[in-house]
């Protein structure tokens, strides 16, 4: 699977998940057989759904870019990656308000579950640099993501979907 | 010499307050902001520094400024306190109104934003209890304890608030602005003797 974005961090975190499942598994297989071969799904964030527009189009880019919003959608349960699935991405930028239209755009994500969006650079707004995101396209439970970026001075942040079908 | 202690003592105080907001002026973040947005900022700092000017009116610390003087200067700015939070509270809702929304029920994201809405309410109600101190000045022992426990709460709310938010206003002269709130409102608590009245009897 291509991840252009996966840190030390990701690999520590997964580590920990995997050595986490194969102790659940391994020590007692019966305190924790559902999640033993299930990847629960993602739920929606506190405020991720605040000035959503339903319906924002693809787009290329949003703006005049300058800073990449990036993540991947995996099915609950298997964990096999989604193609297609549309995620709606918008923010406070240097272009725009979160409730201006052109602050909202969205993008499809590839074969291997990746989608990548550029945009204009996130700043602080109502106290926190952060981006909202958007899975709503119905085959799977909606979700609203509100990712807090470590540093205002990042230029990119990262999501992650984990839906449970509809 | 004494002149000259006064002009100094009110150019610290001046400083302390002025600094933070001509600080926040010039932030990068206001070219990215509507007018809406930069007013409602701009409200909360003012009132934010204004916690810093009530308990210091009030203490009569300001040479020129004797506590009856600055009791009454304190009615106006106690005023000016509630129409800043009031600006800021409703620039914040047209700017972003489904994160105002979660901020009053508290439901925010953001921890701060809670810690904002209780100072709210706390300054409210400490003006409220302004408003009728002539009607309850036979229990005056137990309307100061009342409305010094309020704006200590609206104080450390609001700093907890400030501090945690990243915003216009500079690291720096935020933190040195909401210690100087904090020691002004416990300084004068102590110098005013409220806590002796809670062994009193009323009146």
């Amino acid at each position: 699977m291509t991840h252009p974005h996966l840190t030390r961090r990701d690999l520590v975190a997964a580590g920990g998940a995997l050595i986490g499942v194969a102790l659940a598994t391994g020590g007692s297989g019966l305190l924790a057989p559902a999640r033993a071969n299930g990847l629960s799904p993602t739920t929606t964030m506190r405020g991720g759904a605040n000035n959503y527009l339903p319906g924002a189009p693809i787009v290329d880019r949003i703006g005049g870019g300058g800073f990449w919003m990036t993540g991947t959608v995996r099915r609950a349960g298997d964990g096999a990656p989604l193609q297609g699935a549309r995620i709606q991405i918008w923010a406070h930028t240097t272009e725009g308000h979160e409730r201006d239209p052109h602050s909202h755009g969205a993008t499809l994500t590839d074969a291997a579950g990746v989608f990548r969006l550029e945009m204009p650079q996130i700043v602080p707004a109502f106290g926190q640099p952060h981006g909202h995101l958007a899975y709503d396209s119905g085959d799977f439970e909606t979700v609203f993501l509100r990712p807090v970026m470590p540093s205002s001075k990042d230029t990119s942040l990262e999501a992650h979907f984990v839906l449970q079908p509809a | 010499m004494r002149l000259l202690s006064a002009i100094l003592v009110w150019a610290g105080f001046g400083a302390l307050v002025g600094t933070p907001i001509f600080i926040a002026a010039a932030s990068p973040l206001l070219q990215w902001r509507d007018p809406v947005y930069v007013v409602a900022g701009f409200a909360g700092i003012v009132a934010l520094a204004l916690l810093l000017v009530q308990p210091v009116l009030i203490g009569g610390y300001l040479p020129g400024l004797p506590r009856r003087l600055g009791r009454h200067v304190h009615r106006w700015t106690g005023s000016l306190l509630v129409v800043a939070v009031i600006i800021h509270v409703t620039g914040l809702w047209l700017t972003s109104p489904p994160d105002v929304i979660d901020a009053l029920i508290f439901a925010s994201p953001t921890p701060f934003a809670a810690w904002g809405v209780v100072a709210m309410w706390a300054v409210f109600a400490a003006a409220m209890l302004a408003l009728l101190r002539r009607r309850l000045r036979s229990w005056l022992s137990a309307w100061r304890l009342g409305h010094s426990a309020l704006v200590l709460v609206a104080v450390v709310g609001t700093v907890i608030h400030a501090v945690l938010i990243e915003g216009t206003m500079g690291m720096v002269s935020k933190a040195v602005l909401c210690a100087a709130a904090i020691s002004a409102v416990v300084r004068v608590i102590i110098d005013l003797r409220t806590l002796m009245l809670l062994k009193k009897p009323q009146g």
